[in-house]
């Protein structure tokens, strides 16, 4: 019987949630491909790893090698290539990831195998593997199918499958020697680089006036700074403001950024990207104001407002100074 | 340092309204305003800077039709050297690792030591074609790049990770490298550099030049195929406010306060 893989990502001594959530679909998937589960783990000294995973697959393929301490998008094709060869897996699953995106292409150009990225879903009909993605930042899906082959490979967006639940698997764990030699690698790992301290600590904020580039310039921000104030809350925002240079770098939302969960999160010309609704979806109340009723953003804010930001921005400051006065 | 930076016209659509086409597996294009993929823009201007820095040339290249001439064009007048449009009916349908193919039939015959991409195209989003040019070029990659320095023949880059995390990983040249938003501040198109570049040439190639047949490129030649494209379903909808913004504001306020939060 055949396998699907799921390549486990850890980073910095811990396992990354994307590695449980392809589990949860991987293992959907056994069902209806009639395979097993097998989660491929590499790295160095990642043995309590391998014992976690137990939980989760029938297999933990182990490759062990003081190279693959961190990751490397060579070192990792090397050994996946190979394990892949030899275990013909009919699917394998990468986290759309920064380090997936690094490593699956390649992987798929140098063995052939048809490569879907970003997927948000993925099913067999038969042989045939559907995929569903998204284009045009989320304002479309699609369902596209694979060329026929004997393997495929796709990277998983994160945090779209419920990440999968500890059941009594009991997998074996397989140890496989590395075959990595002294000079493998192209590339080289150098070192990690924390993000500077932030003045203002965003993920702490209980009101959040999250700002995107619908504020169309760096001089409009002041008035909706006022009205954070107001509200005794913070600027945040999405990611083109920080890559423009009007607000500094810790106040960013996103898989990239933050993570909060304020009290209340007003949204003002954020069009909700999936990377930017990441960092903010569970917020406990979600106000959205944009100009366009399509936007997604709409899909995750318990209340919308199709207006204008800048006509919203002082109607509600002064509404809220009323109030306040009282 | 000659740099080949490749770049793709896309249509704006954070703010336009979308429609699917009648084949269903498009979207309507008329009525869009198309411009430089917000990645290469970072892209393109990070070797224009290189090249300022350190000399050599830049070349600027896509894969699209003839409208994609626009953004070759502002290639050139932001400092871009020469542009190379690759056309051809067959290479419609091409999913990202086509595209790649066809890109590299080209690249590999021109003079470089680096070639940037963006990290993705916002309209299709499959951050496949930087790494995937590389494997078929036979030479190293890294994507989300956020800073390039060089020492000695190898490109130092840093790396976005998750989370503001950034890793730093040495790429010996030739390289190809997936360039990440904010890497740079892109500048501004003089109108002296968009009269100039009005003048430039524009070489264009198709299939017999790329040297690739028929069943490499297009759909034939592709991993994926759509077979559908629709818009998707709203888990949740927003509870829309109306009135105007005096009104939609009071109510907000309203909200607010049953919540405790004025
Ligand atoms: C690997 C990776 C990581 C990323 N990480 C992050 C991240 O951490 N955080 C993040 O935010 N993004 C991130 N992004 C970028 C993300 O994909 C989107 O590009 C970004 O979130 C878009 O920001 P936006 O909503 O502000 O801009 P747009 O998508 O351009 O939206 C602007 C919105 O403003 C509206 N608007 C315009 N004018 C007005 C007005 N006057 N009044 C009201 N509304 C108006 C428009 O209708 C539109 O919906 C990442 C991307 C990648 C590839
Ligand atoms: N048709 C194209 N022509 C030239 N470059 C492209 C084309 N499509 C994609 N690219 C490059 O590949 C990057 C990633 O695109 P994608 O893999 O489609 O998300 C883009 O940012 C461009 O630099």
């Amino acid at each position: 019987m055949t396998e699907i893989f799921v390549l486990a990502e850890h980073r910095q001594g811990q396992i990354r949630d994307i590695t449980f959530e392809m589990l949860s679909k991987g293992r959907e998937l056994t069902g209806q491909t009639n395979t097993e589960l097998t989660a491929v783990l590499l790295g160095k000294d990642v043995k309590t790893h391998a014992n976690s995973l137990q939980d989760y697959a029938k297999t933990v393929l182990l490759v062990e090698d003081p190279k693959l301490e961190n990751f490397n998008a060579d070192a990792y094709h090397k050994v996946l290539s190979s394990l892949v060869k030899e275990h013909k897996p009919l699917l394998t699953l990468i986290g759309h990831t920064s380090f997936g995106v690094d490593l699956a292409p390649s992987l798929a150009v140098s063995m052939n195998t048809p490569l879907a990225t970003d997927c948000i879903d993925l099913e067999f009909k038969g042989e045939t593997l559907t995929v569903t993605r998204q284009m045009y930042g989320g304002k479309v899906n699609v369902k596209a199918t694979l060329r026929k082959a004997e393997g495929y490979i796709a990277t998983v967006r994160q945090a779209t499958f419920p990440p999968e639940k500890k059941a009594p698997v009991n997998g074996k764990i397989v140890e496989v020697p590395s075959i990595l030699s002294e000079e493998v690698t192209k590339k080289r790992f150098i070192k990690y680089v924390l993000p500077p301290p932030g003045g203002v600590d965003i993920s702490a904020a209980e009101v959040l006036i999250g700002i995107g580039r619908g504020i169309k310039d760096g001089s409009n921000i002041p008035p909706v700074e006022g009205l954070a104030k107001t509200l005794g809350g913070a600027l945040a925002c999405s990611r083109p403001i920080v890559d423009k240079g009007w607000l500094p770098n810790d106040r960013q939302v996103g898989s990239s950024g933050k993570t909060v969960k304020p009290k209340l999160y007003l949204a003002l010309g954020i069009s909700g990207a999936f990377q930017h609704v990441l960092g903010m979806k569970t917020s406990d109340l979600i106000i959205a104001v944009n100009k366009d009723p399509k936007a997604p953003i709409f899909g995750v804010a318990d209340y919308g407002i199709v207006e204008d930001l800048f006509k919203i921005v002082p109607a509600l400051e002064s509404k809220i100074r009323e109030l306040k006065g009282k | 340092m000659n740099i080949i930076v490749c770049v793709k016209h896309v249509p704006e659509t954070a703010e336009a309204e979308i429609e699917i086409d009648s084949t269903g597996t498009a979207i309507k294009k008329t009525g869009l305003v198309f411009d430089i993929n917000e990645w290469d823009d970072y892209a393109l201007e990070e070797a224009v800077l290189l090249k300022e820095k350190l000399g050599g040339t830049v070349t600027a290249i896509t894969m699209g039709s003839e409208d994609s001439d626009a953004v070759l064009r502002k290639c050139l007048a932001r400092g871009a050297d020469d542009a190379i449009r690759l056309t051809d009916p067959q290479f419609e349908g091409s999913d990202g690792y086509a595209i790649a193919k066809i890109l590299s039939r080209v690249i590999k015959n021109l003079p470089f030591n680096l070639v940037l991409t963006g990290a993705q195209a916002s309209d299709d989003g499959y951050a496949t074609v930087g790494p995937t040019l590389a494997t078929l070029l036979g030479i190293p990659h890294a994507t989300m790049v956020k800073k390039i320095e060089f020492n000695d023949g190898v490109a130092q880059v840093n790396r976005e990770l998750e989370g503001g995390l950034e890793e730093i990983v040495e790429v010996p040249l030739p390289a190809v490298l997936a360039v990440q938003t904010g890497i740079n501040e892109p500048r501004y198109v003089s109108i002296m550099g968009t009269r100039k570049a009005l003048k430039k040439e524009i070489k264009t190639l198709g299939l017999v030049d790329v040297g690739l047949s028929e069943n490499e490129v297009g759909e034939a030649g592709s991993w994926a195929k759509i077979e559908k494209m629709y818009v998707p379903p709203v888990e949740k909808q927003a509870d829309f406010l109306s009135g105007s913004p005096e009104e939609m504001a009071a109510k907000i306020a309203e909200i607010l306060k049953t919540k405790g939060l004025i």
